[in-house]
């Protein structure tokens, strides 16, 4: 019985208290009050990657850390700031990283090129299908 | 026209994308968001007292000419128990030592201060981690190296093992 009982003990989840007792922003959840503000910002919010779990977009993530950032989004488009502005504030501070629309510069542009280079190339290997035989 | 060479091009592409994976496997994982705040100056923040008995921290108080470090911890956060005692020896070999508490109660904070001793100057309480997110740092505990002139010089993610001890104090005195 008492094996039986500590056993259950391995099912509570320490992660569940690990994530402080603090109080959650109160933009982390709450929609702007500007439909065309709240759109922006949620469009935005899911192209920026979430700090704590990493892979998903702090619009889809209920980490502790994607509330404050969603905060952050939306109290900054509500003051009037650009979507494209506030996600260089992201990167800023964390890095390309943090945004999953990489920059069509460096290796990003690569990333963007590469459909067209890969385009480019089946041509070229092809071109001797489409020549007329004579 | 000999095109032979272009057979083997296949074979290339694959064997190269064959090593690039295997690299991927082997080469060591780095899975931590570091700041890119590093560099600059730390950003402008005042945060109130995290308990009573402590003095609350503003991003000025780091501006005195002392290089010092910067703690991000938590009375929640289990690996901030387990660099107590590093915190401490880094304390005793003469460093000053910040500290803001995320997402923390002042009744948390003063039983954590209480069990595992005070080895800070200054405690700011950030109750919705919004000074975290400006700082560039994404969890808890993180240890800021901050220059005499506010300038962030050093991130440190995760626990301070012993280690890390003489690192931390090195890069503290070549700051000085």
């Amino acid at each position: 019985m008492r094996t039986a009982f500590m056993s259950l003990l391995v099912f509570i989840a320490t992660p569940v208290f690990a994530q402080g007792t603090g109080a959650t922003p109160a933009l982390a959840n709450r929609q702007l009050p500007n439909p065309a503000q709240e759109a922006s910002a949620t469009k935005l919010m899911h192209s920026l990657r979430c700090i704590q779990c990493q892979g998903q977009s702090i619009a889809d993530s209920d980490a502790q850390m994607a509330g404050t950032m969603r905060a952050e989004v939306r109290q900054q488009i509500a003051s009037g700031q650009e979507p494209e502005a506030i996600r260089q504030w992201m990167v800023d501070r964390y890095g390309e990283w943090v945004s999953f629309e990489p920059e069509m510069k460096g290796v990003g542009l690569l990333l963007w090129a590469m459909p067209l280079l890969i385009l480019l190339l089946a041509l070229w290997l092809a071109r001797g299908l489409f020549r007329r035989r004579t | 026209m000999n095109r032979s060479w272009l057979l083997w091009l296949p074979l290339a592409v694959v064997a190269f994308l064959g090593g690039w994976f295997i690299y991927g496997l082997v080469a060591p994982k780095d899975d931590l968001v570091h700041s890119a705040m590093v560099g600059k100056a730390l950003p402008e923040f005042a945060l109130p007292p995290a308990t009573t008995g402590v003095e609350g921290l503003s991003n000025g108080d780091m501006k005195d000419g002392t290089p010092r470090l910067l703690n991000i911890f938590a009375s929640w956060c289990i690996p901030c128990k387990a660099e107590a005692p590093q915190l401490d020896a880094l304390k005793k070999a003469g460093a000053e030592i910040d500290a803001i508490a995320i997402r923390d109660k002042p009744e948390d904070v003063a039983a954590f201060l209480s069990e595992f001793g005070n080895p800070y100057r200054r405690i700011g309480a950030d109750s919705e981690m919004a000074i975290q997110l400006k700082l560039g740092s994404s969890g808890v505990p993180e240890t800021y190296v901050i220059g005499g002139d506010g300038t962030i010089l050093y991130q440190h993610i995760g626990d301070i093992r012993e280690e890390h001890v003489p690192m931390l104090l090195e890069k503290l005195r070549s700051a000085r």
